[in-house]
């Protein structure tokens, strides 16, 4: 990465950004929080959500991949677009089962964060009720694939982090799903608890066995403010 | 495991040099073997490959030709395009039903026969179809279909071929050929001129000529070509001969008549791109034109005309390797195409980087349509300056079009770009259609107040599948197969094409039950606006297609449909409840209808 920066425009304000950046991380370092799903820090972008699709001089373009260019006129925060991402976070909603009541990542969850922050009140879409396979097999980690968004999280940090391959997808379209590298089940993987891949999961999909309930409500990561606030405060 | 299934699989993934790049063809080979890619085969695939396990499965539980479960000895595959059902498929699928006395994705229990549908298999110039082991049957009716069921319960090895099928010829359907593509070609020609000029000076004569690709989107050739040449790496060239777009067979044609004009195209474009190694990407549903297209790519070896010191230029080497696909439209899509030549699913990818960039092996790669390579011989033999005499300005040569549907001539046209519909509808004997779709599902519906539009790139561009819709047709009925279609082929990769995609199907079946209202057409659209806007790939933005279209040029096909009523749920109450209503002989009251 070479320490040239270029201007682009997002939302109407003049940003600097570091050339080769992605538009997301570049708008994040300028404290601009553009809403995204899949997408993680540490890990490579997958562009499975779309939720960080941003119109780039009038375009549909995805945030996560996409590197700057100078002279870029991008589009974010627009009524269009968080509707356009809000219809996403719903049909990710009845694609599952979601049952956020009963869930042990509530309060922690992107998913359910960023519904809230789009001011999802209930699925404008029918639910899909699909059956779906629970894996509690491991004796440290669970999946539960009704609460699995297909975000890839897990399949990447399983390569990146751990350098193994416990996690991939089978089928395609409606019918995808998360798979296993072994026969059977998780336990029959080299999944150790302290594999990182266990922890990038955004909903409780994938989640490390006997830490759950430990938060109180009311501390809960999204508790008192929404999801991005952190990166919407780093503006100056 | 049997030791014997072990055995074949080491020799199957040693012939292909143990490369897990290769991993379709091992796949392909084993599922010829064994019927099926069993959990055992995954394993052990995996393990001398020295991959995971979940790759092999990733890859295999992809496309839709390979089987994970023990398959049929014979399974017969029909053919569910819009076409396909508009002659009459609905007829053969309960008269194959009724012979083999199994429902279709059953399979009969001693193994011998399997039913499933798939989708478009390019013969919608002569459908229904079907393909059976492989093998393509044209035309079937009804009546037909119990000798095809005897015989297949009668053999006990590989399918037969013709001599057991009488319909088993593929009819080429050639209507009208036009002086570009199908004039008549000398092997050789289009190599030498362009062996006479620098690689630089091939591509000013591409650019010179105008030429686009001829898959639908229409990116200026030369352009591409430069952009790869000038990208840094190892460079590849790629055909893609994965027509998948339903009302698509025009490739098919070329690929039958006019393989040496392809080669000679994708040899002059190596030469032009300086790539050494070109990839014919063929479509699992054409799996029978392969072994001829063996067969013609030796003869040009033999002459001299492939391998090494092309047409005597010393250090001018090309040659082209044949890639089957397994039954994946999304491989259509450039991006997914490379992935699956990799021996992955056919996930499209990000772009940029573009495939001209980073393609195959993460190289400098052009993808080029079947007929946009023809062109480019057509090009280098007679000039640009010949090419653009046809065409319009912006739309220089001719287009191959596929035609089907409701009219008197089906089959392919070779057309003058700036053809308006109507004039092509007179040629095809469609003149009473109450709407042509254009450019497949993936492009537009077209009412009668458009049919003065000109198909070029400028006004109303195509990959070539032109279905003509007459007046008796439930147009709606067709949205929804199309619709069902692209949610079959979704790879499933990004949210609001697998998810959208279905979501739109729930709501035109409620609609088309009658059970639909105003509020429903508004989210029907929202809904395709999001799968339009927010997908990923060319597939997920052009899903939405067929209903956005239909919506905008012909709203009063939906406004039929609908009822008055604010909201009608999803759920059916009453529907759920009829069965108990008629083994008790109590009729259902739904007591909101009875309160209101």
């Amino acid at each position: 990465m070479s320490g040239q920066t270029v201007k682009i425009t997002i939302d109407g304000s003049v940003v600097e950004a570091r050339e080769g950046l992605t538009i997301l991380q570049a708008a994040g370092e300028a404290g601009i929080y553009i809403p995204h799903l899949c997408y993680h820090k540490d890990l490579l972008p997958g562009g499975h959500c779309r939720v960080c699709t941003v119109k780039v001089n009038g375009k549909p373009i995805n945030a996560c991949t996409m590197v700057v260019g100078g002279g870029m006129v991008i589009e974010n925060d627009t009524a269009e677009l968080n509707d356009l991402r809000k219809s996403i976070i719903e049909m990710l909603f009845v694609e599952g089962n979601h049952i956020c009541p009963g869930c042990e990542k509530s309060g922690n969850c992107e998913l359910q964060a960023l519904a809230y922050r789009f001011g999802m009140m209930s699925p404008r879409y029918p639910y899909l009720f699909p059956a779906k396979q629970v894996d509690g097999s491991h004796p440290n980690v669970y999946i539960d694939r009704n609460r699995c968004i297909l975000c890839g999280r897990c399949v990447r940090s399983s390569q990146e982090k751990d350098h193994k391959h416990v996690f991939g997808f089978e089928d395609r379209g409606i019918r995808m799903r998360l798979a296993i590298d072994a026969r059977r089940q998780l336990a029959d993987t080299d999944l150790a608890a302290a594999d990182k891949a266990a922890s990038y999961c955004p909903t409780g999909s994938l989640v490390v066995k006997r830490v759950g309930w430990k938060m109180p409500v009311g501390t809960r990561k999204y508790d008192k403010e929404p999801i991005g606030s952190d990166i919407a405060g780093r503006r100056k | 495991m049997a030791s014997v299934d072990a055995a074949l699989i080491s020799r199957v993934v040693e012939r292909f040099g143990k490369d897990p790049q290769r991993l379709m063809d091992i796949v392909r080979e084993v599922h010829g073997e064994l019927g099926h890619v069993s959990e055992d085969a995954v394993d052990s695939i995996a393990g001398v490959l020295g991959i995971h396990r979940v790759q092999v499965a990733d890859m295999a539980s992809f496309y839709s030709f390979f089987d994970r479960e023990p398959g049929a000895r014979y399974t017969v595959r029909l053919s569910n395009c819009v076409v396909d059902k508009m002659n009459g498929m609905q007829e053969v699928a309960a008269a194959f039903e009724k012979a083999v006395g199994v429902r279709f994705g059953q399979t009969t229990p001693d193994g011998q026969i399997g039913l499933r549908y798939t989708s478009c298999t390019g013969m919608c110039d002569q459908a229904p179809a079907a393909l059976i082991n492989g093998l393509v049957i044209t035309g079937i009716k009804p009546a037909d279909v119990p000798a095809i069921v005897e015989a297949l319960k009668r053999e006990h090895g590989k399918v037969g071929g013709s001599v057991l099928f009488p319909n088993a010829e593929v009819q080429l359907n050639l209507r009208q050929a036009g002086p570009v593509v199908l004039g008549p070609f000398e092997n050789g020609s289009a190599i030498r001129k362009s062996l006479a000029l620098s690689p630089e000076q091939v591509i000013d004569e591409i650019n010179k000529s105008k030429l686009r690709g001829r898959g639908g989107a229409g990116f200026p050739t030369g352009m591409k070509w430069s952009f790869c040449r000038k990208a840094k790496g190892r460079h590849f060239l790629i055909c893609n001969a994965d027509e998948g777009e339903p009302g698509t067979f025009k490739d098919r044609l070329l690929l039958t008549e006019a393989a040496d004009l392809l080669f000679e195209g994708m040899t002059v474009s190596g030469y032009a791109l300086g790539a050494v190694e070109g990839l014919l990407y063929l479509r699992a549903e054409y799996a029978y034109l392969w072994p001829r297209l063996e067969q013609v790519l030796s003869r040009r070896r033999r002459h001299g005309l492939l391998g090494q010191n092309i047409a005597g230029r010393e250090g001018f080497d090309f040659d082209i390797r044949i890639q089957m696909g397994a039954g994946a439209y999304v491989c259509g899509e450039e991006s997914a195409l490379i992935e699956s030549l990799e021996g992955k699913r056919g996930a499209p990818r990000d772009r940029p980087p573009y495939p001209v960039q980073r393609g195959y092996k993460l190289e400098p790669t052009s993808v080029n349509n079947v007929e946009t390579l023809c062109c480019a011989a057509r090009i280098m033999e007679k000039g640009a300056d010949w090419f653009i005499k046809h065409g319009t300005r912006d739309s220089t040569g001719t287009k191959l079009l596929s035609v089907s549907g409701d009219c008197k001539r089906p089959g392919i046209y070779e057309v003058e770009y700036g053809i308006t519909v109507d004039k092509l509808l007179q040629l095809v004997g469609g003149e009473d259609a109450q709407a042509v779709q254009v450019g497949g599902p993936s492009g537009a519906c077209l009412a009668p107040k458009d049919y003065g539009r000109k198909i070029s790139f400028e006004d109303i561009p195509t990959g070539g599948s032109i279905i003509v819709f007459g007046p008796k047709r439930d147009l709606l009925k067709h949205v929804l197969d199309f619709t069902e279609f692209f949610a079959e082929e979704s790879c499933g990769w990004c949210a609001p094409c697998r998810v959208g995609t279905t979501l739109m199907k729930m709501k035109l079946d409620k609609i088309l039950d009658g059970r639909g209202t105003a509020s429903d057409l508004e989210e029907l659209k929202q809904l395709g606006t999001t799968v339009k806007m927010m997908s990923r790939c060319g597939l997920g933005q052009s899903a939405a297609n067929p209903v956005l279209t239909t919506l905008q040029n012909l709203p009063e096909l939906y406004r039929q449909r609908i009822t008055s009523k604010d909201f009608i749920p999803y759920f059916d109450i009453a529907g759920a409840f009829s069965e108990q209503a008629a083994v008790t002989g109590r009729k259902f009251v739904d007591h909101e209808e009875a309160h209101a």
